[in-house]
């Protein structure tokens, strides 16, 4: 008999993605593999450019897969007979560089999820928006438009627009690189908050190895490219985790152990010269 | 300091000037900088080059001219001596044929310009279709769709309402379309994700992600309204502000000309200044994410 298990499991089999750029083939991902369960944080960390947002972009249904196939609840987003994973609100994508439409306020960019799959009434919806916003801390910025307040209240909006639509899966691709280690601080413990308050699963991409166990269950370790996984470090350091956390011998000891692994793949990436692809 | 006399002191900070105040107050502050200073006096300089050029030193082919003197004394007789003043009635009537036409002009070539760009920077195929005509069609310059505009067109007012429909079309298409292009793939990611129709892609990401580029075209586009228009009535017209240059040079009166370019000049700004200012009203996220710009 099987366990009843937290929605939002990832099962990635066997993943390739070959781009096609001016007709040089150049692998991204190579024969991928990674098991992911539901509510999980699960954090990628490998060398810039070796095809972890290709594999983000996968699952979010942004980009074809060449071989192998990934699974939610076991139920097939792409595989071999179709390349490609529908776009889905039950996969939310908070973008490296922000995402929010700056013509829309705050609010109306939280309530546009619900508004256009037609969950929620228009009215509702702005009202749920509001209620969420103020939840997370920006209540009195409801109306304000993403151009006018900092880059960390528009990432932390940006998370509420996602979790607004109640998704299984929430993907992040470097969502704090971008600020400053303060920052960054703040952004972290709103993440945990709102995980420990949702037990969304929670696919994190990102080059901070401090962040990657600060946050993580499990800190998966790809190669540089084509992107392999290299090693999963579990992470067992209880929750609900604060910044004191960092200071234990135990997150010390992770983060070498983490370094170590990373370090070399990093050396392989600098020497080939790698740049991102899209 | 006891509680309550510092609570009041929170209260008492100055207030905010508003309605008339405030029209004051930026007046103040406008009329504090060096800048108007700066305009009145180019502006002076620039009558006076053409004083001294016409009127003062009479220079050489410049005695052809009427000078600014002989202008506004015209221009604001109630008995001008060449016809043409703010006390006559044809003035206006020119003005206002004029106006109407880029009106109507500018409300086609928008009206068919935007849409078409937008869905041109939306679709592939619809791009496919359209742009290489338009590219084609494009450079022509506008003087020569005169002759085909007159034998295809009844009238007068039918072909000179076509030829400056036609080139601010081109210029509104043309910058919608690369409005659309100008838009941040993530924001079509993002709006995938969020659960949208392609209908809700194109009214919540194309058309609003495009406003700031199809306003500046918007800009560019009344200028060249006005442009082919002037040139249009100066070919194929009986009235407006283009046909009264070219009748007042015809006829060997010189100020009305003068009066009309002036006139040309001072109306264009007022309609790309408005054109402008309805683009900010739209675009109230644009301007302040420019101004937390500093800019």
């Amino acid at each position: 008999m099987e366990m009843l298990e937290r929605p939002g499991a990832l099962s990635i089999k066997n993943v390739t993605k070959v781009y096609d750029p001016e007709g040089v083939n150049v692998k991204a991902v190579d024969n991928c593999s990674m098991e992911i369960e539901g509510g999980e944080v699960c954090m990628i960390v490998g060398p810039s450019g070796c095809g972890k947002t290709t594999l983000l972009n996968a699952i979010a249904g942004f980009h074809s897969i060449t071989e192998g196939s990934i699974h939610l609840d076991n139920k097939l987003l792409c595989g071999p007979e179709k390349p490609i994973a529908p776009q889905g609100a039950d996969r939310m994508v908070v973008f490296q560089h922000g995402a929010l439409f700056p013509w829309k306020t705050l609010q109306e960019n939280v309530a546009y999820g619900p508004t256009v799959q037609k969950t929620l009434g228009a009215k509702e919806a702005m009202n749920k928006a509001g209620d969420m916003l103020a939840e997370a801390g920006l209540g009195n910025f409801v109306t304000r438009y993403p151009g006018e307040v900092s880059s960390g209240m528009a990432r932390r909006a940006e998370i509420v627009r996602a979790l607004i639509n109640d998704p299984k899966v929430l993907l992040l691709d470097e969502p704090y690189r971008a600020m400053d280690a303060l920052t960054k601080q703040i952004m972290h413990e709103a993440l945990l908050e709102t995980y420990d308050r949702t037990g969304v699963t929670i696919f994190f991409i990102t080059h901070d190895l401090e962040e990657a166990i600060f946050l993580g269950d499990k800190v998966h370790i790809v190669t540089t490219r084509p992107c392999q996984l290299k090693k999963t470090v579990e992470v067992k350091i209880p929750r609900p985790r604060s910044y004191e956390t960092q200071s234990s011998e135990d997150f010390r000891k992770l983060l070498v152990e983490v370094n170590e692994a990373v370090h070399e793949e990093a050396v392989k990436a600098f020497q080939a010269g790698e740049r991102e692809l899209a | 300091m006891s509680a309550s006399s510092q609570a009041t002191n929170g209260q008492n900070k100055i207030a905010e000037p508003l309605g008339f105040d405030l029209f004051v107050y930026r007046v103040k502050k406008y009329f504090g900088r060096l800048d108007p200073y700066l305009t009145l006096l180019g502006i002076f300089l620039w009558l006076f080059t053409y004083w001294v050029l016409c009127e003062g030193l009479q220079l050489w082919r410049f005695t052809k001219l009427p000078g600014p003197v002989a202008v506004s004394k015209d221009w604001f007789s109630t008995t001008p001596f060449q016809g043409i003043s703010i006390f006559t009635a044809e003035y206006y009537e020119h003005i206002a044929v004029s106006c109407r036409r880029i009106l109507i002009a500018f409300a086609l070539a928008t009206g068919l310009g935007v849409p078409l760009g937008l869905f041109m920077g939306w679709s592939r195929s619809i791009r496919d279709y359209i742009f290489p005509l338009i590219e084609v069609l494009r450079p022509i310059p506008i003087l020569a769709w005169v002759p085909l505009s007159i034998l295809l067109l009844p009238g007068f007012e039918w072909p000179v309402l076509f030829l400056a429909t036609l080139a601010s079309f081109f210029v509104t298409t043309l910058n919608a379309m690369l409005g659309v292009d100008s838009i941040d793939e993530e924001y079509f990611r993002a709006a995938g994700c969020l659960g949208s129709s392609r209908w809700d892609v194109f009214k919540n990401v194309v058309v609003p992600g495009a406003l700031p580029f199809i306003f500046t075209g918007l800009q560019i586009s009344i200028g060249v309204a006005w442009f082919s228009l002037v040139a249009a009535e100066m070919v194929s017209g009986d009235l407006g502000l283009g046909y009264l240059i070219v009748d007042a040079y015809m006829n060997n009166v010189t100020v009305p000309m003068v009066i009309a370019m002036i006139t040309l000049g001072f109306i264009g700004y007022f309609s790309s200044a408005l054109v402008r200012m309805l683009g900010n009203k739209l675009m109230a996220w644009h301007v302040k994410e420019l101004n937390q710009q500093g800019r």
